[in-house]
């Protein structure tokens, strides 16, 4: 532990609080109808819009009108991007002549886009053209973030509102994310990118002359451009001789930016934020993790606006710092240690875990942008987590386990931890024999049960489908790391998808039918299986008067709520996932470790 | 279901044109007005010829170059068409098998250094493309290039030198060299 890693986790911590304490109130001001009625060709504006798409901003919708147009406008998405990937082929902006993707992997793509997991099976440059990246994934990366600000602005409702049938207008709620707040905040973004050196371009693939020519092996082909195979079925292998790079273009900012700040974390390039031109220099790669938490944390604080209570917010991002510097410090501690099995062929042992990192970002900032992406539900990477040390690699799994909480996706971290307040009054409230109220409202039967299915949901896609996976020979067969670390690459997917992250264990070669509709699967169900319950609790909780506050009714701010929620949430999510832990990083941990 | 479906078609169509369209071709053209050098690439030219990028590593193995990360990336190293990293775990016996390999290699390059072998030369990046080493993986190679070129020991170190790359505002990344810029100027050195 040096003193530089405390000086990089406080300056991110505090730049965040500065940038983030504005976002919050505009965006308080954006969904309580401030801003309209302070400007009122913006009324105008939105009364004209909303006719345009067939809506009143009048409108005001029951949770289960709410739910079906989220629903509704999210399948269509699934339909747009899997039909824009089937057909790239014969579309524009293909310069590569990129083929069309197959059926399963277009399937697994348009599911993990839309819910704002951006799992990717496969590798960007050498799959999709310009225009599946722009028309059909960077709109779904606006898309699934303003679905998740909708969602979350709908449960505020839901404790803000008294004895009301609705809950707010989906098209609105959308819509203003959207044009409010996430495209202005990518467009500067991007083109800070740009000015640093992340590209912008519709051109071919460069091609590059090498200072030094090289040869490397690789299959010899026939006439057919099938690989030749000797008498026993092996491919054979020739020398290449060459003198030329060919380098990706696209245009990347654009997509960068959103790609972090709406949390989708879906990179361009194959490698993700660890490539040079979505990540080129540490100035980028901070304001890269920042623009990860910039909007969950903004939201804390929009939230204790319009509840009209700061400390609810404040004891929210609170709840949410203190589990992040923990884990944070554990990774980075991890990461800082160096392999024992390379160190003793010789390797210099003071410079860390450095398979799968970048010089540029060297361990602190690639340990802590691990945290931070998994911490949100961002996913992107800036380094390879499969080669992560054990307990390194145990971080961003754990993280995502406990449910994506921990400042979590846009929106998504927001509902996510008030569904654990909510559960963390009930059990005190059974502790102290009082009926259970949170933010004036009494939580019934109804809303435990919804609470219960959004907890419980996740963890039963997750280890069922780990499950499932590690008892099939084709679940098996992708694994590429033999032993312990085999099963937590299929353990980290599974958390991954369920948990809308999107990050990998790389390693794990999951472009195949059998994981690309499996963990579809857990994305779509780990998405709405948490969204439609959380609306149905905002819907009854806005249907229901505002109690008084007395001297019986708990506080649900101040350290000793932020305890009870830590211990919440860490309780859940260590319950459901330790017996999973110990068969994978924790072996693998003390396996490395015990010579 | 009633009066969704059309705002549903309406508002998804509109973000699609605005958000999947017009901004990222708004982005273009103001990024290719302001800043047209990195929206390209920031590609380095020698006459006419583009010669690499900046940003981009490429591979180096022979006795006269500073040689960069393992990159991991198929089916050429520094294949900068499909980016990737190796993925092996860290008790991986591939990866253990991999690392000897790059150790040996480097030992019998080095016969005469007495100090371990700098970790990121003997392990992939994430990217495959990495550009940078650490000073500490210039330095070591330094008498290795200088002898292979006949060139002066200690003007092949102040090249080094004076290549490093400091973290931004001495807080955030790691120091840093450019491989493929400092091979570029150890050439011009010979010019």
């Amino acid at each position: 532990m040096n003193t530089s890693l405390w000086i990089q986790i406080g300056l991110f911590l505090i730049v965040l609080f500065i940038a983030a304490w504005p976002l919050g109130r505009y965006l308080a001001n954006v969904f309580d109808e401030q801003l309209t009625r302070r400007f009122i060709w913006l009324e105008k504006f939105e009364y004209g819009f909303c006719r345009l798409i067939g809506t009143s901003p009048a409108e005001d919708m029951p949770w289960q009108r709410y739910a079906t147009a989220i629903v509704l406008f999210n399948v269509i998405g699934v339909v747009v991007v899997y039909g824009l990937q089937r057909f790239q082929s014969e579309l524009p902006f293909n310069p590569q002549s990129l083929g069309n993707v197959s059926s399963d992997s277009a399937f697994n793509t348009a599911i993990s886009f839309v819910t704002n997991t951006n799992w990717q099976g496969y590798g960007g440059e050498s799959t999709m053209s310009y225009l599946t990246q722009m028309l059909a994934l960077t709109v779904q990366n606006f898309a699934s973030g303003a679905t998740g600000i909708a969602v979350v602005i709908a449960l505020i409702r839901g404790f803000t509102r008294r004895n009301a049938a609705g809950i707010g207008n989906a098209w609105l709620d959308l819509s203003r994310s959207i044009f409010y707040v996430l495209l202005p905040l990518s467009f500067v973004f991007a083109l800070f990118l740009v000015n640093q050196g992340v590209i912008q371009n519709f051109n071919a693939y460069q091609e590059v002359k090498l200072i030094e020519p090289l040869e490397y092996a690789a299959p010899k082909l026939d006439l057919n451009g099938q690989p030749l195979k000797d008498d026993q079925g092996n491919v054979t292998m020739g020398a290449i001789k060459t003198d030329k790079q060919s380098i990706a273009m696209g245009p990347v900012a654009s997509q960068e930016a959103i790609k972090l700040i709406g949390t989708n974390g879906g990179g361009f390039f194959n490698t993700n934020s660890a490539h040079p031109f979505e990540n080129p220099t540490p100035l980028t790669n901070f304001l890269e993790m920042i623009s990860i938490f910039l909007i969950p944390a903004a939201l804390c604080f929009a939230f204790g606006q319009m509840v009209g209570d700061q400390r609810q917010g404040w004891t929210i991002l609170a709840t949410m710092t203190v589990l992040f510097i923990t884990l944070a410090t554990v990774a980075l501690w991890s990461e800082s240690n160096s392999n024992p099995l390379i160190t003793q062929l010789g390797a210099d042992g003071s410079m860390g875990n450095l398979e799968g990192k970048e010089i540029r970002f060297g361990i602190i900032s690639s340990a802590l942008f691990a945290t931070v992406t998994t911490a949100a539900s961002c996913g992107a990477v800036n380094a390879m987590h499969d080669s992560f040390l054990p307990l390194g690699g145990l971080v961003p799994m754990g993280l995502m386990m406990l449910g994506e909480v921990v400042f979590g996706g846009v929106g998504a971290g927001l509902y996510g931890m008030l569904i654990f307040a909510i559960l963390a009054v009930f059990l005190s409230g059974l502790m102290i024999g009082r009926t259970p109220e949170y933010l004036g409202k009494k939580i019934g039967v109804f809303e435990m049960k919804m609470v219960s299915i959004a907890i419980l949901v996740v963890p039963l896609l997750v280890l069922g489908g780990t499950a499932i996976a590690v008892v099939t020979e084709a679940g098996k067969a992708s694994m590429a790391n033999p032993g312990a670390h085999g099963l937590s690459e299929v353990l980290y997917a599974f958390t991954s998808a369920g948990n809308n992250n999107g990050s990998a264990f790389a390693g794990l070669s999951a472009n195949t039918p059998f994981y690309n509709i499996l963990l579809a699967i857990a994305m779509w169900f780990g998405r709405f299986g948490v969204i439609i319950p959380v609306l149905a609790i905002a819907g009854k909780l806005a249907e229901k008067p505002k109690l008084a506050v007395t001297a019986g009714t708990l506080p649900t701010h101040g350290p000793l709520f932020v305890i009870l929620l830590i211990s919440t949430v860490l309780i859940f999510g260590a319950l459901n996932y330790v017996p999973a832990l110990a068969l994978g990083p924790i072996i693998e941990h003390l396996q490395l470790f015990s010579h | 279901m009633k009066n969704l479906i059309r705002p549903a078609i309406t508002l998804f169509t509109l973000i699609s044109l605005v958000t999947g369209l017009l901004y990222p071709l708004a982005v273009t053209g103001i990024a290719q007005i302001t800043f047209p050098e990195q929206a390209a690439g920031s590609l380095m030219k020698r006459g006419e010829e583009v010669i690499g990028s900046s940003l981009i590593g490429q591979r180096f193995s022979g006795p006269t170059y500073f040689w960069g990360r393992p990159s991991a990336t198929v089916p050429m190293p520094y294949n900068a068409a499909n980016s990737g990293g190796s993925n092996l775990g860290p008790t991986n016996p591939a990866l253990i098998e991999a690392v000897k390999e790059r150790a040996k290699n480097i030992l019998a390059n080095h016969p005469d250094k007495a100090e371990k072998i700098p970790t990121d030369l003997v392990t992939a990046s994430a990217s495959g493309l990495d550009p940078h080493i650490s000073p500490a993986a210039a330095y070591y190679q330094v008498e290795r290039v200088a002898a292979a070129r006949n060139a002066d020991t200690t003007i092949v170190k102040s090249l080094v030198d004076r290549s490093i790359e400091t973290p931004q505002w001495g807080l955030l990344g790691d120091s840093r060299v450019n491989v493929l810029r400092l091979n570029l100027a150890l050439d011009a050195l010979e010019k």
